[in-house]
């Protein structure tokens, strides 16, 4: 079970990730990429790491890619785009590259076929007895609880600022 | 009293400096909210009263704090170098409110967001000069930042400083990024982000962990040279100074340097000084250039406000050679040099918005003829400050000067003692042609409109301040050399009363000259 759960979202992350370059129209691609998001998090669930799946989907799906989608709507982007990478040099060079990486992955697969697993950690008995959440949570509301509330007021300080900025009305 | 933070309460006691202007930021923004509309404007006089209230507690939490508490090791330091901080930013800040009281009315800035901004910005400051942890570092140096570019840009109707804002802030971002990367560069090499921990395991550091350990040093060394402006990350400040509006770059220019600073002096010259090797050499570099460059630029500024931009750098340099020496007397005289440089600095760029009138629009030299037959007390005023950034007896710049001199000699640094003095010769030149066309040329009349009263209490209080350090410097000189060798002991450190008078009170200070 988990082997298939493994390969359909690997497959989905990757195939995704391609019919995102390959889009014209940027709405398009920007929803490919939150599909290529939505993988990864599936992917990160099958590693037992549940704290970063839901950042993964909340911070990047959720907010960072609406982002995106309101920006390109905003400046009226929908439109299709004509491609703008220039022949020649940047082609070779994105080509070579991309080859490169390929032959790093094979080499890997192919030569390497023991990949070195980490030792154990300190990490893992609490991860077994917690869980990822509570572990990441533990320290953040004991030990750096102050950092935690600098933080909140961190985020005042930037809401105060978008409104100063960007009221309509000038000061 | 003491704390072991047994409890996460403690801490309440610990940031209550922080604490008490967050809160008076927190009354500003109600008390604006609930209040406009009505007859005297939003907020009235009560916006700023709040914030002096505000800025005051936050002086008499940090005394307290000084002399009275004591604390274990943990995520912020109650200890003397603290204290000295705080007051010298805490000044600043006063300082600033009021100026910002008679620049805001001017340029119908007067609006509850500056003064809660502002105070935010200094609950910044002040976590950033406490932390002992390098999360709080960066939550620091964060609040901090992102409320000065919000000040930057705030006269929106003005697209130099709409833009001066965008250029800080993307510079800004950029080297928050090098802090970021640093400090995990920091955490992978010694398992830590606490500075008692991480010195811990630098000073019995094993060969194999050296590269993380200089690259995130390194890192961290740049993101804070891009916010102290110094040479080769200067770039942003003549722009970011220039569009400013005026009462912010003086703030600009002497809280956030003296904050980055007093944390640089924490983090580098105490905490990572077993890792020296790694930073000293960049540190000396940094230095030569900061003093050589922005002296050099200066000399054919034109506008007065841009000149004193590259002062404001210049200042960074003579102060890294006070973090180059590294030792303790390094410390303190860094410390006296930063107060005196919050006075000059904020009085100097006082009396050019003053002279520029609405909009800011005259700052070329030529709007200064005649200043001092004009408005003599402006006058004299600006005499003083320039004087003092130049390095003049008997101004506290001069003595700042001199102790930063025999740290750098003591700490066998000639090469930087001698570039200090010959790069303080050339800085004469830009700072008495302003001085010569106030005196010595005639001006076209044109009126300058009267101060406030706020204004001419915070310039009389800066030109006091000025003339007290260089000509009583003892009292204040011994409370700094306290602050500077007794940081960061697990110990409470208690700091005598003449700590205060550098920055705000200073008027009871008493004691010899040098």
């Amino acid at each position: 079970m988990t082997d298939f759960l493994f390969f359909l979202f690997s497959a989905m992350a990757v195939l995704s990730a391609i019919f995102m370059v390959m889009q014209s129209n940027p709405v398009a691609s920007v929803l490919y990429l939150v599909v290529t998001f939505f993988s990864l998090s599936g992917l990160f669930v099958i590693l037992d790491a549940h704290f970063i799946a839901a950042v993964q989907v909340i911070v990047y799906a959720g907010a960072i890619m609406v982002l995106f989608l309101f920006v390109i709507m905003l400046l009226n982007l929908g439109s299709a785009e004509v491609g703008d990478l220039r022949r020649g040099l940047s082609q070779l060079l994105a080509g070579s590259v991309a080859v490169a990486l390929v032959a790093v992955f094979a080499r890997l697969f192919l030569v390497e076929t023991d990949p070195a697993v980490p030792e154990a950690s300190a990490l893992d008995p609490l991860l077994e007895a917690q869980g990822a959440v509570a572990a990441v949570a533990e320290p953040l509301f004991t030990r750096y609880l102050v950092a935690f509330e600098v933080t909140s007021v961190l985020l005042l300080v930037a809401v105060v600022g978008a409104v100063v900025l960007a009221r309509r009305r000038a000061p | 009293m003491t704390l072991d933070y047994a409890s996460q309460s403690h801490y309440l006691i610990a940031l209550l400096p922080e604490g008490i202007v967050t809160l008076g930021a927190f009354a500003v923004l109600l008390v604006d909210v609930f209040s406009r509309g009505r007859d005297s404007g939003p907020g009235g006089p009560w916006l700023e009263r709040i914030s002096v209230l505000s800025l005051l507690g936050a002086v008499a939490a940090s005394l307290w704090l000084g002399f009275a508490v004591e604390a274990e090791p943990g995520l912020v330091a109650v200890d003397g170098f603290r204290l000295s901080g705080n007051l010298i930013l805490l000044g600043g800040s006063l300082l600033a409110v009021l100026y910002a009281v008679d620049y805001g009315h001017r340029e119908g800035l007067h609006i509850g967001e500056f003064y809660a901004l502002l105070l935010l910005a200094t609950a910044g400051m002040m976590v950033l000069v406490g932390a002992q942890d390098l999360v709080l570092v960066f939550l620091g140096l964060e609040l901090m930042s992102i409320a000065v570019y919000v000040l930057t840009g705030f006269n929106r109707r003005d697209p130099r400083s709409a833009e001066a804002g965008l250029k800080y802030f993307l510079v800004g971002a950029f080297a928050s990024a090098f802090v970021l990367y640093g400090i995990a560069l920091l955490y992978g090499a010694t398992g830590s982000t606490n500075l008692s921990e991480v010195m811990g395991v630098v000073t019995a550091r094993t060969a194999e962990g050296s590269v993380l350990l200089a690259g995130g040093v390194l890192l961290l060394l740049i993101g804070f040279a891009y916010k102290i402006a110094a040479v080769p990350f200067h770039m942003w400040t003549p722009d970011a100074y220039e569009g400013a509006p005026t009462s912010v770059t003086g703030y600009m220019a002497v809280g956030v340097k003296a904050a980055a600073f007093v944390a640089l002096l924490r983090v580098f010259s105490v905490q990572l000084a077993p890792a020296a090797d790694f930073w000293s050499g960049v540190v000396w570099w940094l230095a030569m250039l900061t003093m050589i460059v922005p002296n050099l630029v200066a000399l054919v500024q034109n506008n007065v406000k841009r000149m004193l931009a590259y002062s404001s750098v210049a200042h960074a340099g003579y102060l890294l050679v006070g973090v180059a020496a590294g030792t303790a007397f390094g410390r303190a005289a860094s410390l006296f040099y930063l107060a005196a440089y919050t006075l000059m600095t904020l009085g100097a760029f006082a009396v050019v918005y003053a002279v520029a009138g609405k909009g800011d629009r005259r700052m070329t030299l030529a709007d200064f003829r005649g200043l001092g037959w004009r408005r003599p007390a402006l006058g004299f005023a600006l005499l003083v400050f320039l004087l003092s950034l130049a390095g003049f007896p008997p101004t506290g710049g001069f003595v700042g000067k001199l102790f930063l001199l025999r740290a750098a000699i003591d700490a066998d640094q000639v090469s930087l003692a001698v570039t200090l003095v010959l790069t303080s010769l050339i800085s004469y030149y830009y700072y008495f042609r302003v001085v010569w066309k106030m005196y010595f040329e005639e001006g076209a009349e044109q009126a300058i409109a009267s101060p406030g009263r706020a204004f001419r209490f915070s310039t009389a209080v800066c030109t006091g301040g000025v003339l007290l350090l260089g000509l009583l410097p003892g009292p204040a000189l011994r409370a700094f050399e306290r602050a500077g060798s007794e940081v960061a002991t697990s110990e409470a450190i208690e700091v005598p009363a003449a700590a205060t008078g550098a920055p705000t009170v200073g008027a009871e200070a008493a004691g010899s000259g040098p």
